[in-house]
């Protein structure tokens, strides 16, 4: 099969997901193909930025993608933002996942900056596309800027330069700390270049001073351990050639560094210090799903395996679990390689083409239905989200094009120091 | 004689040149040095010679770790190629009475005979300052040039309703314990909470690990934190990071406590309780007030970068005054303080490559600045890192989890900082501290020589990307020309 083929059918596979997920009365879009599961809002986020794909691809109509999209905009629009236990959101912000029918809070979970930033990066990409002077289009507008306008950025530094990770009302902000580089780029992004409520412009170098610049395998790296790190904020901004003060310092800039992670990455599988992949070495090391809690002892060593976690390299955690949507949304920084990891992939499960949509992760090493070992059930919507648009940015560079048009991006981006390039 | 054999204290006579509070190893190492130069000496302990280290903390420590390891070892046999041995158990009494009689051998070469046989006058009693140039020992008035506080810390005992009824263990005594505890539950995921976590679970028992922060030893590299807690669940330890202990009872012969996680509560059954929260400062009772030496009582005595009181003539070091980042500054303390109060010297603290390491395994040992401290003064640091599983003799050992981590300021060969993490961290780390205190730089790491194969092999490793890293396309040119010739 032709490359382009390959990846129509894997994107097409992955936008379907969004199709069969969704529910059409208020948008919301379940976290994972698994019965009774939630929505998330990060993936209803990438469920936003994947309409004006789909309408492209020819996959679905623009007054349907528009209707969708308005539907989703109303239900954030008019769901409850207070301190209540199950509302919906507070100060703009949203809680991280949803009852899929009412949209109330569930599992007692925390109201999530970075995952408001990813649902936001979907509003206002559907912001920038829907541009037309209809009804619907001109009420997506409105709407887009209206509820990132109200959101309170500078509340959830609590006090602090950086961000917290989360609030929640039963024990106000959560005390996780989040050091290193991370995916908030976006987060600070649109954060500093808030209207009404932004941050600070020093919360993006205090949140660029816990970087690390290191040489590993004999790479220059910004180093993040898990794949999705160098790949969330990517599939909405362009960061070909524009540089930070950090970037202009180390003379790189972020695409640059994604690609340069994909070398560690490949490294680290073809070194396979733990022993766990005998022949063919995948990467894609990443949060994703896991064989669960398990321990094991297999020829002598300790393994112990792990659920939903963000697995990195080469610092670790790796359980041998790899995330294939990973491999494959690196498409844009390493064409090839990406391409070679999934058909790879595809070679070793065949199954997988039956819907062209992967899995959460699969592990060789774990015990499985079959000697192929552990594969991850059903779909989760994170995964197809990043394969839908970054599939997307290397056909076509829809996404970024329109992203470079965003006014809260250009404005981020400037605030935070980005210069040269398209900016 | 040992240090707890009664014995007569000498009658002071004139002036000490130096007076020291305190025979841990900080002390001892100033009069050992103080003595050796000709100075007049006065050592005053309270309790036994070799402080806490000795007594109650680093060597106990190390001891029972070190039977662990071996545990350990047997259990992964299997991975050297060598049969697990059948019907390992664990001698849990047979382990601690190892560790007196490490203690007791070692605290032999720091008796009081000894120290007098040196020139020190030993004196055993509590210190009292009562002006600032004297201090009192129960009825005896001991008057100094200089003085030296080294009275060190004691474990805090952590507010948590219903721990002191429920009883808890800390450094001081979990190694009186006879019995191994079968469910032990550690509260603090520093330094010492996670050696003695990993210990007691290699020696067999079920340990949960409470830590309130997001990840363990917050003072170091996030990438050391994540491999210890790898390595931590390995040895089966149950983490609970990010968890506060709100609550203990006793219900018959359980140890009830409530952890709470966010807003989510569990509650974990044990039978015995250690707490490693961290230390308050020995500061109480030693008239500092009357020596106008300035103090607080959770940070301890205020000292300036000479490690000098708030009186000139009084100087202060170790665990004492807790506000120094370096937990173990011994001997760079003892040299200092002789060397500045005696001598007129004007050694700084912040000039000085000091080591640490955690005791885990795999080790982990920093030297110098970190990188996140260098990024805060705006200064552009590059990090070359070396895995173990790229160094032949760590897959040999089969001791392949850690790294090696060189931080230079961008452009430069000077060594900022280093961060080692691997079964031998400790030793490793003094390759770099040695360069670091004697001015070399990665070109010079790059360029020594050393047995082949060997772990530190790793810290060269990473001293030779530097150097491959400064190539630059001119000097590759006129490489290839003169090989061409």
């Amino acid at each position: 099969m032709r490359d382009d083929e390959l990846l129509d059918r894997l994107q097409r596979g992955a936008f379907g997901y969004f199709v069969d997920q969704t529910n059409p009365v208020n948008g919301l879009v379940a976290d994972t193909s698994r019965a009774g599961s939630p929505a998330s809002i990060a993936v209803v986020g990438f469920a936003l930025s994947s309409y004006p794909a789909a309408v492209e691809r020819g996959w679905l109509e623009r007054e349907d993608a528009a209707t969708r999209t308005l539907v989703t905009l109303r239900f954030f629009e008019r769901s409850s933002q207070n301190t209540d236990p199950d509302a919906t959101g507070y100060k703009g912000f949203y809680y991280h996942f949803l009852d899929l029918a009412s949209g109330k809070r569930v599992w007692q979970c925390e109201v999530s900056p970075i995952d408001t930033s990813l649902l936001f990066a979907g509003i206002l990409t559907a912001a920038a596309y829907f541009t037309e002077e209809t009804s619907t289009e001109t009420e997506i507008r409105a709407l887009a800027r209206d509820l990132y306008d109200r959101i309170d950025w500078d509340w959830a530094r609590n006090d602090n330069l950086t961000v917290a990770q989360g609030w929640k009302p039963e024990s106000g902000f959560l005390n996780y700390g989040w050091q290193g580089y991370n995916e908030a780029a976006l987060l600070y992004v649109l954060g500093i270049a808030s209207p009404r409520h932004p941050l600070p412009t020093a919360s993006y170098s205090a949140w660029t001073t816990t970087y690390q610049w290191e040489r590993i395998y004999g790479v220059d790296v910004l180093y993040a351990g898990p794949l999705f790190i160098h790949q969330f904020s990517h599939a909405w901004i362009d960061f070909r050639k524009i540089q930070d003060p950090f970037m202009r310092e180390k003379g790189s800039d972020y695409f640059e560094n994604s690609r340069r992670a994909i070398d560690i990455q490949r490294e680290y599988a073809r070194l396979d210090p733990n022993e766990y992949r005998t022949s063919n070495p995948c990467w894609g090391f990443s949060a994703g799903d896991g064989p669960g809690r398990l321990a094991l002892r297999v020829r002598g060593r300790d393994r112990r395996f792990f659920e939903y976690v963000a697995r990195g390299v080469p610092f670790g955690p790796d359980d041998g679990t790899i995330a294939p949507a990973a491999a494959l949304a690196s498409l844009p920084f390493a064409p090839t390689l990406a391409l070679s990891a999934v058909r790879n992939f595809l070679e070793l499960y065949p199954e997988w083409t039956h819907t062209w949509r992967l899995p959460s992760g699969f592990n060789p090493s774990a015990p499985g239905a079959d000697s192929r070992g552990w594969i991850s059930e059903g779909h989760f919507g994170l995964d197809q989200g990043i394969v839908v648009l970054m599939i997307e940015n290397h056909r076509s560079g829809l996404i970024w094009k329109l992203m470079r048009d965003s006014l809260p991006i250009r404005t981020g981006l400037k605030r935070a120091g980005f210069t040269g390039g398209w900016l | 004689m040992t240090s707890s054999t009664p014995r007569q204290d000498p009658n002071p006579h004139g002036r000490y040149h130096l007076l020291i509070v305190g025979a841990g190893p900080t002390g001892l190492i100033a009069a050992q040095t103080a003595v050796s130069q000709g100075a007049r000496v006065a050592l005053i302990e309270r309790n036994l010679l070799g402080g806490t280290c000795l007594n109650t903390g680093c060597i106990p420590s190390k001891t029972i770790i070190r039977t662990s390891r071996l545990y350990r070892d047997m259990r992964d046999a299997e991975l050297f190629g060598a049969q697990v041995p059948s019907g390992i158990t664990v001698d849990f009494p047979a382990v601690m009475e190892r560790v007196r009689r490490v203690r007791a051998r070692l605290t032999e070469r720091v008796s009081a005979e000894r120290l007098v046989a040196m020139g020190i006058d030993v004196y055993f009693g509590e210190a009292r300052f009562a002006g600032r140039d004297s201090v009192t020992v129960g009825a005896k008035v001991l008057r100094f040039k200089n003085a030296l506080i080294a009275t060190g810390a004691r474990p805090v005992r952590p507010p948590i309703p219903g721990i002191e009824e429920a009883g808890f263990l800390t450094y001081e005594n979990v190694f009186d314990l006879t019995e191994r505890p079968k469910r032990l539950l550690v509260i603090g995921g520093g330094p010492v909470g996670c050696e003695l976590a990993q210990a007691f679970a290699r020696l067999g028992s079920r340990v949960t690990l409470v830590q309130d922060e997001s990840m363990f030893l917050v003072h170091e590299e996030r990438d050391a934190a994540q491999l210890l807690s790898d390595a931590l669940a390995r040895d089966g330890i149950e983490i609970h990071l990010d968890t506060q202990t709100t609550r203990v009872r006793v219900q018959g012969d359980d140890t009830i406590v409530d952890l709470v996680n966010s807003d989510t509560t569990r509650t974990v059954a044990v039978d015995r309780i250690l707490v490693g929260v961290g230390t308050v400062p020995n500061v109480q009772g030693l008239g500092l007030e009357a020596a106008s030496v300035a103090y607080d009582g959770a940070r301890g005595i205020r000292v300036d970068d000479f490690l000098r009181t708030t009186n000139r003539r009084i100087f202060a070091a170790g665990d004492v005054c807790t506000e120094n980042k370096f937990p173990h500054i011994e001997s760079v303390a003892g040299r200092i303080v002789t060397s500045n109060a005696l001598f007129w010297g004007r050694e700084r603290l912040s000039a000085q490559a000091v080591p640490w390491c955690t005791f885990t395994d795999p080790e982990i040992a920093h030297v110098g600045m970190y990188v996140t401290e260098a990024r805060q003064k705006n200064i552009p640091v590059k990090t070359f890192t070396v895995l173990m599983h790229e160094v032949d003799r760590a897959i040999a050992d089969s001791e392949e989890d850690g790294f090696v981590k060189l931080t230079v300021r961008e452009g430069t060969a000077k060594i900022l900082g280093a961060t080692v993490v691997a079964r031998h961290a400790g030793d490793l780390i003094n390759e770099i501290s040695l360069a670091m205190s004697a001015g070399l730089d990665l070109h010079a790491l790059a360029r020594a020589n050393q047995p082949f194969p060997t772990q530190s092999q790793a810290i060269k490793m990473a001293a030779e990307a530097y150097v491959q890293s400064r190539s630059n396309p001119l000097r590759t040119w006129l490489r290839t020309k003169r090989l061409s010739w």
